[in-house]
């Protein structure tokens, strides 16, 4: 009995420590996910949910949460704050603006990590991630540009911002890389997400005689718009092919899944610190969806060729030379765009017919 | 050009046409119904599921109108029988829609059926200018025509439609001269919401055949004010949907045609009109030519003295 005793004495003084040491290792990823529009918008919050779903599959994350269609601007700090409260350790703001609230709330809670997607600020505990887009934008131009007849290609654009700008002129250099003939036209709807206009705006472009079209939007309308009409459409966000069977070409998408598991991990062991993170091809962040069969076997190598250049390191879409709309040069020969050039972009380059609202 | 641009109106415009129309059924019986918005989401989300399940275009616009009938039996039950606030019933109506199409939609994102096609009239769609627009296009449109001069007729030719005028006019009147006032607002919210849920499925059946939560963006609230710029005539609320539509689809082609003009300019012009419109038919209200149901927004109760 007494030795019982002592055995029980010595695992009562024991278990504590064996406990902190489990609770080190057992330390649950509990994530909140904020989305500026709907998880069926089949665009961009949808690859993020997809993203999430993959976060998810690790053992140490608990089931996350997302709130959907939360308006951008200061009111969105109340529904950040909720997360908070509610005992979320990481928190994914996944729209630019929920920059300043998503400061704002992290201030207040040190404990917990922030990650804000497309914007540039960070703090402490704020860390801010997006992808190189014009990665995988640049390759679809290819595409654009082998495949028109007409050598007129359209643009649904969204808003005149840089993301949206650098997008265009990534396409427009690809396109001009393979067939200098070839023009794109931009209409701006000026929304992400209302398929009405934008399937009006996509029918307008084939109106003046586009024969592949692509998009910004979160919404499959162009791809619609282009599949009724017999022409070529490249999609964007994520693989929409099921819309549109004989039109689709292929689609800059997003992978958000390893980076969110990544981001997670690295939470869980405590390794996390501020970071800008600006992914591309390279990290799997940004792909170019699967081409369509129609797409002939001498630009499927074409692009295979580009893409593991690009992977390499070897390709920039934004190296020189480059002449804006005017002729004028923006970049000499040799050099190449910055990232904070990249990022404020504003001017097109030659070959694209539009101009960016003022 | 202007073949394309008008044909390019027509389409855009009849979604609203169609909200519009349900809406001025609705106000001319005397109840204001805020819910539009929510009542095409919920028509665009019923057409679809009805049109994936049964493979009949048919079906999924009876859907539409069934359940959005539906929806608008709730608001009826409201502001008519219980008498409630038609103001905050409405936009309660209208938050319900969204919410309860993203929860049911949510098995349709990615779905895709076979839409409406044009269907040519045969001699009338060969028209020099009007006749592709206008009689080169889709059923449902087709149907929006017939509807905008079933509805006027119905108001200014048949009993029943003097009687629902009365009933939105004078509800104390049209009880004394022995018409159900409560039943014949009733039916009017519950039909008008119905039309409005077709006005959604058109979206989702006809401008782009799939689910997409929130799709109709708004277009049920430029309804709600193009009843007041209607004045209540749904001839007038033909013209204003497709002056709606038209300004659209005027600067997104100006736009591929590659003008010079400033795209927040031509942006801004189907808002301006509105206000235009607003500004010249409270002027001409204010000159006596009031054609606002006296009664609208206004509950009745029998024993209620005035």
């Amino acid at each position: 009995m007494k030795r019982f005793a002592f055995l029980a004495l010595a695992i009562l003084m024991i278990l504590p420590q064996l406990a902190t040491t489990a609770e080190a290792n057992d330390k649950k990823i509990k994530a909140g996910f904020i989305y500026v529009g709907p998880v069926g918008d089949a665009g961009w919050t949808y690859a993020h949910d997809l993203g999430r779903k993959e976060m998810e599959k690790l053992s140490f994350v608990e089931p996350s949460t997302y709130i959907e269609s939360v308006p951008e601007g200061a009111e969105s700090a109340r529904v950040i704050n909720g997360l908070v409260r509610k005992g979320h350790n990481l928190v994914f703001t996944t729209s630019f603006g929920y920059m300043d609230a998503t400061l704002d709330v992290a201030k207040r809670n040190k404990d917990v990590v922030f990650m804000h997607c497309s914007g540039f600020k960070s703090a402490e505990n704020v860390g801010n991630y997006f992808g190189r887009m014009y990665e995988p934008r640049y390759l679809s131009g290819i595409v654009a540009g082998k495949m028109t007849k007409k050598n007129i290609i359209g643009y649904v654009a969204a808003f005149p911002i840089p993301e949206v700008i650098r997008g265009i002129n990534a396409f427009t250099l690809g396109v001009q890389s393979v067939n200098p003939d070839a023009q794109v036209r931009v209409v701006w709807t000026q929304t992400w997400f209302d398929p009405g206009v934008e399937r009006d705006a996509a029918d307008s472009l084939l109106d003046v005689g586009a024969d592949v079209l692509t998009m910004h939007q979160d919404a499959p309308a162009t791809l619609q718009a282009a599949e009724a009409r017999g022409a070529y459409v490249i999609g964007y966000n994520s693989d929409m092919r099921e819309f549109a069977p004989n039109a689709f070409l292929t689609a800059p998408v997003w992978n958000w899944g390893p980076l969110y598991s990544k981001i997670a991990q690295e939470v869980k062991d405590g390794t996390w610190k501020t970071e800008s993170i600006w992914w591309g091809m390279k990290e799997d962040l940004v792909q170019l969806a699967p081409l369509n069969d129609k797409v002939p076997a001498d630009v499927k190598a074409l692009i295979a060729e580009k893409t593991a250049a690009i992977k390499a390191g070897t390709l920039h879409p934004f190296a020189g030379p480059i002449k804006d709309q005017d002729g004028k040069l923006q970049v000499a020969a040799g050099s190449t765009h910055n990232d904070g050039e990249l990022l404020g972009m504003s001017y097109f380059v030659k070959g694209v017919q539009g101009t960016i609202p003022k | 050009m202007l073949e394309i641009l008008l044909d390019a109106t027509v389409r855009a415009g009849t979604p609203i046409l169609f909200a519009t129309l349900g809406a001025i059924i609705n106000e001319r019986a005397g109840i204001i119904n805020l819910g539009i918005e929510g009542l095409m989401l919920i028509g665009a989300l019923a057409g679809f599921a009805g049109t994936q399940a049964s493979g009949s275009l048919l079906v999924g616009v009876l859907a539409a109108f069934a359940a959005a009938m539906i929806a608008g039996s709730i608001h009826a039950f409201i502001t008519v029988q219980l008498r409630g606030n038609q103001i905050v019933s409405g936009l309660a109506l209208t938050m319900f829609g969204i919410g309860i199409t993203a929860l049911f939609g949510r098995g349709m994102v990615g779905l895709t059926i076979k839409g409406f096609e044009r269907v040519a009239i045969p001699g009338l769609s060969q028209l020099p200018i009007i006749g592709k627009p206008f009689f080169n296009q889709d059923l449902l449109i087709y149907f929006s025509f017939l509807l905008v001069f079933g509805i006027a007729f119905f108001f200014a030719r048949t009993r029943w439609g003097l009687a629902l005028r009365t009933v939105g006019e004078n509800p104390a009147a049209a009880d004394t001269c022995g018409v159900p006032v409560l039943l014949f607002r009733f039916l009017a919210v519950t039909i008008g919401s119905g039309i409005v849920g077709i006005g959604g499925a058109y979206l989702s059946l006809a401008t782009t055949p799939m689910w997409i939560e929130n799709m109709t963006a708004g277009r049920g609230w430029i309804a709600v004010a193009l009843v007041i710029f209607a004045s209540w005539s749904s001839y007038r609320a033909l013209a204003g949907a497709y002056l709606f539509g038209g300004i659209t689809a005027m600067q997104l082609r100006f736009q591929a045609m590659g003008t010079t003009m400033s795209v927040h300019m031509l942006q801004m012009l189907p808002y301006f009109f509105t206000i235009l419109v607003l500004v010249i038919s409270t002027i001409r209200l204010q000159k006596g030519a009031s054609q606002q149901p006296e009664g609208l927004g206004q509950a009745y109760d029998r024993e209620d003295r005035k």
